[in-house]
């Protein structure tokens, strides 16, 4: 009963005039932010985290996760009356909402989609409120071996699960944590790796240059560059009888529903995972296991529900290894971990026991959240369509100017805006290149975390790595690690003796 | 993108190579290769974690060269062209123009550069009408202005327009 009395504290705190008017204005944003081709909630918190500053952290982390919300009921909008996908997330959804928009319904589709969300987001929610506490309890007992097995579990499901090139992402991992290692080391207080000498080093690399730098600049290069043909859109008639006929309708996609918001929040804990992956399984099963499944791809609303309620329960999975133990799920939550930091929060367990008053409403807005996310995205169909008429090559400039100025608010030093710049170049030629950068922003804000408990780790056992593997915890968490790290390699043998026979 | 894919990989091989140096040179002046040992009683060196990274960096890139050698990945495989002319043309343009933004920062400050890139973009790259060009390259700043400087108080760069700003920050600031 705890739990129920303290989520509705963090509930009530949420409808506190301040944090009410950023939920709303969050949810608005992330919607027009979800909707937008080329940009998703990780662009959009990434480059509006540095204007959370102006109020208490609490208040910014509601703010940047009702971004995280309502970009994913946005990215819907575009699936359906563009026919291309608002955000990553949202691929599956055109799969069946653009044959709907293009018989005529994308009314149904529209408002299919926001409530298999909202069905998906509030199952996700209860979840994570049953889930959370316990998990964090259990997590603080982990030493400092227990949190480094953890960490190289969060890398390997990149490698194992994450379904791109090994060695590229192997090398952005790699490359991530090396970065996160630049200027003093906490340990010794030596300054190290200051490249070229050049001063600018020594307070380190903020994760924001990073972050601004490849979801701000490299993304918008290259959105730039891949979508050059004209896009048409199919209108929507939204009126209240409208709405009301197609929430009805919405009834007959409960099983789209029910499997998405499932699958999603395990898919979405997982952090090479996420809402992306999440939403085409979730998808793939519904068809798999429906009785007409060649009425998939040709408008079928079970076909929009599945993906829409996955990546909505998704977003929340992705916030419980977040909250319980310091581990982001997907890269948004990798940027709002690194925005804990810098309000000086200690993310990891002790959260629930030393920060009720940070956790407990932060929980209550995913619900509240929610709820105004599925009336704005309904009240304002019309108005985001209208938005999407927007020419790119006004909102381009714009979200390249919110990068700069962004990155310099950051940390204040015209060091870090062209170091930003390098790694948004240098993002968008990797990224023709098929390297994943998603394992590098995750990296950049793990190390800090991930170097400490290593050293500590190897001077407990003086030295000795065994003690990654003999301790209760650690050891099956490392060897979980190990199987996932090796799997392509089983799956590659497996192969080739299956060729054989 | 074959010969791309190699030159790629070869470069995050030097700058992993360089990485591996670098952990090696200690702040403090002990010879190379002290900060990446086990030192009795302190644990590993300041240099051991970013090192092993380093290596795993390097073995990555060998690995993508083997790749490549074997033709195994699709970028090493593609015959399309690593970017086109339009991709080319999109990068001198807008990656110049971004360039160009943060340098002028240094002489103009953050407002005068962002006005000048906001009218570069728009009025010649977006072709948009200078209406909707100067209602934006003006409006950015002011509302960029109020939000930072004045409510946040983080002062972003003036640079040689400083002067300029004198009598704003005595009715705001």
């Amino acid at each position: 009963m705890d739990v129920l009395f303290l989520l509705l504290d963090g509930v009530i705190a949420c409808l506190e005039p301040l944090n009410l008017m950023l939920i709303v204005i969050g949810v608005t944003v992330g919607l027009f932010i979800g909707a937008m081709p080329g940009l998703g909630s990780v662009n959009g918190v990434a480059i509006l985290l540095p204007a959370t500053f102006l109020v208490p952290p609490t208040s910014a982390m509601i703010f940047l996760a009702a971004i995280y919300y309502g970009a994913m009921y946005g990215g819907a909008i575009s699936s359906i009356t563009l026919g291309i996908p608002g955000a990553s997330t949202a691929v599956a959804t055109t799969f069946d909402g653009r044959p709907l928009a293009l018989s005529g319904r994308a009314n149904q589709a529209l408002v299919t989609a926001a409530i298999a969300s909202f069905v998906g987001g509030t199952f996700a929610n209860l979840l994570f409120t049953g889930f959370a506490p316990p998990l964090a309890s259990v997590a603080l007992s982990f030493g400092p071996p227990e949190i480094f097995a953890l960490m190289l579990l969060a890398f390997a499901t990149f490698v194992g699960l994450g379904g791109d090139d090994i060695p590229k992402t192997i090398f952005s991992i790699c490359f991530g944590l090396a970065l996160a290692a630049v200027g003093f080391d906490v340990i010794s207080g030596e300054p190290r790796l200051i490249f070229m000498d050049i001063t600018g080093f020594m307070h380190g690399i903020n994760f924001l240059v990073l972050a601004i730098g490849v979801y701000g600049i490299g993304e918008m290069l290259w959105t730039i560059n891949s979508t050059r043909d004209d896009i048409t859109m199919t209108g929507a008639e939204i009126t209240v009888r409208n709405v009301m006929n197609a929430a009805k309708k919405s009834v007959g996609a409960w099983r789209g529903t029910a499997i998405g918001s499932g699958l999603g929040f395990f898919v979405g804990i997982l952090p090479a995972a996420g809402a992306t992956p999440g939403s085409l399984m979730a998808y793939g099963v519904t068809k798999m296991t429906a009785k007409n499944p060649e009425q998939y791809g040709k408008g079928s609303i079970n076909g929009v529900a599945a993906p829409e309620a996955a990546n909505n329960s998704a977003s929340t999975g992705a916030m419980l290894p977040m909250v319980t133990l310091g581990i982001p799920g997907s890269p948004t939550t990798a940027v709002l971990l690194g925005g804990m930091v810098i309000w000086g929060l200690q993310p990891g367990p002790r959260l629930f026991t030393d920060q009720p008053d940070f956790v407990w409403p932060l929980v209550g807005s995913f619900y509240v959240s929610n709820f105004i996310a599925v009336l704005v995205n309904l009240a304002f169909i019309p108005l985001f369509l209208w938005m999407l008429k927007m020419p790119f090559t006004i909102l381009a400039p714009v979200i390249f100017t919110l990068s700069v100025v962004g990155g310099y608010a950051a940390t204040q030093d015209m060091h870090d805006v062209w170091l930003m710049l390098i790694f948004g170049l240098g993002a968008f030629l990797l990224r023709i290149l098929d390297y994943p950068l998603a394992p590098a922003g995750l990296a950049i804000v793990l190390g800090p975390i991930a170097e400490p408990t290593l050293r500590q780790s190897l001077l407990l056992s003086d030295g000795d790595p065994m003690i990654f593997f003999d301790r209760p915890i650690a050891g099956p968490i490392t060897i979980i690690a190990l199987v996932l790290i090796f799997l392509p390699l089983f799956k590659l043998i497996f192969d080739r003796i299956r060729k054989k026979t | 993108m074959r010969r791309a894919e190699l030159v790629t990989a070869v470069i995050l091989s030097l700058l992993s190579i360089y990485i591996m140096w670098k952990s090696g040179q200690s702040a403090w002046g002990d010879g190379w290769g002290e900060s990446i040992r086990y030192i009795e009683g302190e644990g590993p060196g300041s240099g051991f974690w970013p090192f092993w990274l380093a290596v795993g960096m390097l073995g990555s890139c060998i690995w993508v060269i083997v790749n490549w050698v074997r033709k195994a990945s699709p970028p090493s495989r593609s015959e399309e062209r690593f970017l086109d002319n339009y991709g080319i043309m999109m990068l001198l343009k807008v990656g110049g123009g971004v360039t160009a933004f943060i340098g002028l920062i240094h002489f103009i400050g953050m407002y005068g550069a962002m006005t000048v890139f906001l009218i570069y973009y728009l009025a010649f790259l977006g072709r948009h009408n200078w209406l909707t060009t100067l209602s934006i390259a003006i409006g950015a700043p002011i509302v960029t202005f109020f939000f930072f400087d004045v409510a946040m108080r983080i002062v972003l760069p003036k640079g040689y327009l400083e002067p300029l700003f004198l009598p704003l920050y005595d009715i705001f600031l």
